[in-house]
């Protein structure tokens, strides 16, 4: 089977979820089948990869030299496989979420999550940047009703920051990158090793580097952050897709793919014109963790530690060595398992007891130890201790840093690491050692069953991601051709 | 000689023809019928002459069987016939769309009149298209300006008649500097066919009355095209029309200008004159880059939607002409296709408010609040045909940006302020465009806005004017994603202009 079904089952299956909205239990059916057939495919083409296949399929010629067509590659893999394997836990966490929450619009909702889906799939799997370009502004405008899903004032007026921002960016900046990349190029293909040395260097290759970095809003480098807090208003299935399944994960994803292979990690690394990412992924890991730690609200504080998180990738890609370029994509996987269990924890939160704010959660964990705990599993893969994931892609950040000698990266992320825990710890003691406020606003337990699941599923990934590594790690190994550690 | 070798003059013959029998049919509907039969022949006529130009062929036809140049020739080229596929097809989609509120618009007795002289529309604009020879151009815009000038003021809205008085100033002026820069050229090469002009030319010592002849066609041209600073009568003409009469027109008319503006500076002058490429470059690329960024600009403080567009497509009209500045085979590649692109989202954009105009009869942003939950479809299309006009992938817009900007970067250091002028306009677009589509998607309708009609709970349009509007969007789709029909003829386009040039 054609590569290709990877995009189109995501959307047969919007288009079924759309004709049986009706009823939602058939809908709901639908979404998880899909979700698990998707699951498959992608398994299936991860054996492939795995034994070093490339398997490609090309749609047709949309400009000279320049095709609509998907070839799967060790990082587009991963992506995939974290796109589509979360999409079953975020799938059943909705019908909980949902339902619970007794949310309006469902159809369009369940629709609008699985051409998401697709979008991010086809970015995953693109061969080139024209084509992951088409899936990357589909994903935007997919999410946007997502984003704008309550429907009031407050809501639209942040997913117009949300919307505009992406877009803004995505046709201002990322655009005239890749059109400035084909006129120097002559091609947009993704080919180990970049495409453009000897076609851009000097300052231009710096400035070209940050029409991509900024340009790809997605990956939220300040100063182009501003819309993943304002996307705080949708509903928390949302939170999840934007901060764990494809959003962010596209963005960070498209950075370390172009950084690999459009420009080629030893050009830029000659070059000292690329200097500059280092310095401004710094800037925002540690002034996002600043940010993060002056706030007050829980979901608010989970979208700057995001923030913060993906510019670690960006930083890892940055350091140009293939140790740091295997942890970046490490962190773009252990991050996505440790932020999906902080939202699915805060929506379950939300759900079983209405509360958002930090202060609110004093003694919660006696409620809702399920909850509590797969929290603290990803609070603690955030700050990087083991045994979690977030240790492992920390560990190879750190070790491509030394290799390049980078201590001003290395400085960087012993500091974060710092913030990270000053942060999320006082919520941790809050949540399981104070005791709780009276009164109440509501008696509750703990959140409904699909919920519990699907936390206690991811919660449980972000331990086995530091236990099983090795096949992660050797195929992420191929990215930057090379088999040894 | 056999039928088939007729078919070149078809276009002209069957919409000119069908005109007056339109024009005595009684009851109206008849006269709709066969303005709608005449509309689809003369589409299925472009279509074949596209298909046969699609190799780069010329095909020409002897007007009344007098040979070039003593005769009028037809010659239908890529550039003629991807044109003529514009008008045509705008003409049947708008006209299929537009019937019910056409009927409600214009008086009974008057429509069998009102369709006579939408068919004297497309024969005039289709003759610009094919003909090869510079008075028959003459001759053409002005049966198709008066022809215009009817039916934009057809309608019931009383300001209709102000702005078409303003058309039919600006134009009438137009189209004077245009027959004077022809009896210029005349005078000096005692010739009206282009290729014989482009031949005598280079025999002429002395060129002073040829660069005057130059002057005053490109001016004239660009009033007629609405080429910024000369656009003042196109938003009005756009906003006051029947809505039908603005998809039409909004999508070929100010384009088959643009086509006469390319033939003759191209064919003609380029060779000619010299340095006329870098004469060409410095008079038109300042206007475009002005009328890019004056259009997007205005179209963001505008209130009235089909103004908005207007002003949008003098911006759009920016783009083309400034493709057609770099003279190179790219920058005009892309022009070509501009042209072809911007007509179908312009033309999708405008059907999709002849759909709306079945309840709102004022244009105001705010009479369009909240009508995304009355009429989803309709502004589902509008919204498709807004991302082509931005230039989002997957649409047709995207394809002819890509090329602009790709000729752009080509143009050296030049060529970056041009991308960010490109770049910033299409930023701006996004402004205009989401100013629309926001409320009109998520606001509760206003309920000062008269024309909402808040008590009737209305629905969709009719399903034929949706079909037509949803194919429209589709189209734009399609072409974003196989865009290799229009690419060819745009190729070919760009060589057969740039054969001449030194």
């Amino acid at each position: 089977m054609s590569v290709a079904t990877a995009v189109w089952i995501p959307l047969a299956g919007a288009l079924l979820i759309a004709l049986t909205g009706r009823w939602p239990n058939v809908r709901e059916t639908i979404t998880i089948l899909t979700a698990i057939t998707l699951a498959a495919f992608v398994y299936s083409v991860g054996v492939e990869v795995t034994a070093g296949g490339r398997p490609t399929a090309m749609l047709g010629e949309l400009l000279p030299g320049v095709s609509i067509g998907f070839k799967v590659e060790p990082l587009g893999l991963m992506f995939g496989t974290i796109a589509s394997g979360l999409w079953i836990v975020a799938s059943l966490y909705s019908i909980g979420y949902m339902r619970g929450n007794k949310e309006h619009h469902q159809t369009r909702f369940y629709v609008c999550f699985a051409i998401a889906i697709a979008a991010a799939l086809g970015i995953a799997f693109s061969a080139n940047l024209l084509t992951l370009f088409l899936f990357y502004e589909i994903l935007t405008i997919s999410t946007y009703p997502l984003v704008a899903h309550k429907g009031d004032a407050k809501t639209i007026a942040a997913a117009r920051v949300y919307l505009g921002i992406l877009l803004a960016t995505s046709i201002g900046l990322f655009l005239p990158a890749i059109i400035w990349t084909y006129h120097a190029a002559g091609t947009l293909d993704f080919v180990q090793g970049g495409i453009l040395a000897g076609a851009v260097s000097g300052p231009a290759l710096g400035f070209l580097l940050a029409l991509y970095v900024f340009g790809v809003g997605k990956a939220a480098v300040m100063p182009v952050h501003r819309w993943l807090p304002a996307a705080m208003v949708a509903p928390t299935p949302v939170s999840a897709l934007l901060h764990a399944v494809a959003v962010v994960k596209a963005g960070v994803f498209t950075i370390v793919k172009v950084i690999v292979y459009t420009f080629g990690i030893d050009h830029l690394f000659a070059e000292p014109s690329s200097a500059w990412l280092t310095y401004a992924a710094a800037f925002t890991i540690i002034a996002a963790s600043i940010v993060a730690l002056r706030q007050t609200n829980l979901k608010r504080m989970l979208a700057y530690s995001t923030i913060g998180q993906l510019s670690y990738v960006v930083l890892a890609a940055a350091i140009l060595k293939p140790l740091s370029e295997i942890g970046a994509a490490v962190h773009i996987v252990a991050h996505a398992f440790g932020k999906i269990t902080l939202f699915f924890a805060a929506g379950a939160i939300y759900t079983a007891s209405k509360k958002t704010e930090l202060h609110e959660l004093a003694g919660i964990a006696r409620r809702m130890p399920w909850t509590m705990t797969a929290f603290t599993i990803g609070a603690l893969s955030m700050i990087g201790v083991p045994p979690t994931a977030g240790f492992v892609s920390k560990w190879y950040i750190l070790a491509g840093a030394f290799q390049s000698d980078n201590y001003f990266a290395i400085f960087t992320i012993i500091v974060s690491t710092v913030l990270n825990a000053a942060y999320f710890l006082p919520v941790i003691f809050l949540a399981w050692l104070q005791p709780e406020q009276t009164p109440q606003k509501k008696d509750h337990g703990e959140a409904p069953l699909f919920i519990v699941v699907a936390l206690t599923t991811t919660a449980l990934l972000t331990l086995g991601l530091f236990f099983f590594n090795q096949p992660l790690i050797d195929l992420e190994a191929q990215v930057v051709g090379r088999g040894e550690r | 000689m056999s039928l088939e070798a007729h078919i070149p003059a078809l276009p002209v013959i069957v919409p000119l023809l069908a005109a007056p029998i339109a024009a005595y049919l009684r009851p109206r509907h008849l006269a709709w019928a066969a303005a709608t039969l005449a509309s689809i022949a003369s589409f299925a006529i472009a279509v074949l002459l596209a298909l046969a130009t699609r190799d780069g062929s010329i095909h020409r036809y002897a007007m009344g069987g007098w040979p070039a140049p003593f005769g009028i020739e037809l010659a239908i080229d890529s550039l003629g016939a991807l044109v003529l596929l514009i008008i045509t097809g705008a003409s049947t989609l708008a006209i299929i769309a537009g019937r019910e509120t056409i009927e409600r618009d214009i008086e009974p007795h008057r429509q069998p009149l009102f369709y006579a002289a939408w068919l004297m529309v497309v024969a005039g604009l289709a003759g610009i298209a094919i003909t090869g020879d510079a008075f028959n151009v003459f001759v053409f815009m002005e049966i198709s300006s008066l022809a215009t000038y009817v039916v934009i003021a057809a309608g019931s809205d009383r300001q209709a008649l102000t702005a078409v008085f303003k058309y039919l100033i600006m134009g009438t002026i137009g189209a004077t500097f245009y027959l004077i820069g022809v009896g210029f050229v005349y005078m000096m090469t005692g010739t009206l066919n282009f290729a014989d002009m482009q031949a005598r030319l280079a025999d002429i010592p002395y060129v002073a009355p040829v660069h005057l002849a130059a002057a005053f066609i490109i001016v004239g041209l660009a009033l007629k095209a609405a080429v910024f600073p000369l656009h003042a009568w196109l938003p009005n003409a756009y906003a006051h029309a029947p809505h039908a009469v603005t998809a039409f027109i909004a999508a070929c008319s100010t384009k088959v200008t643009i086509l006469v503006l390319l033939r003759f500076d191209f064919v003609v002058f380029m060779g000619n004159i010299a340095e006329h490429a870098t004469q060409f470059a410095l008079f038109v690329m300042p206007l475009a880059l002005l009328g890019i960024l004056f259009g997007s600009g205005v179209a963001i403080f505008e209130t009235n939607v089909k103004r908005l567009l207007g002003y949008s497509s003098i911006a759009q009209l920016g783009y083309i002409l400034l493709g057609a500045s770099f003279v190179d085979r790219a920058g005009l590649l892309a022009s070509v296709l501009h042209i072809f692109n911007h007509a179908l989202a312009k033309g999708a954009l405008f059907l999709a408010i002849v759909a709306l105009g079945h309840h709102l009869t004022r244009f105001e942003i705010r009479d369009l609040h909240g009508i995304g939950r009355r009429m989803p479809w309709t502004l589902g299309a509008f919204s498709i045909a807004a991302l082509s006009l931005v230039g989002v992938p997957g649409t047709a817009g995207f394809i002819s940006k890509w090329y602009l900007i790709v000729a752009a970067f080509g143009q050296g250091s030049l060529g970056l302020v041009l991308v960010g002028v490109i770049v910033a306009s299409s930023l701006m677009a996004v402004v205009y465009l989401w100013r629309i589509l926001e409320p009109a998607w998520f606001a509760a309708a206003d309920p000062v806005a008269a024309g909402a009609a808040d008590d009737k709970r209305v629905g969709e349009a009719p399903v034929g004017v949706l079909a037509v509007v949803l194919l429209a969007a589709a189209l734009n789709v399609w072409f974003g994603l196989v865009p290799a029909f229009p690419l060819e003829l745009a190729g070919h386009a760009a060589d057969e202009l740039l054969r001449h040039v030194p």
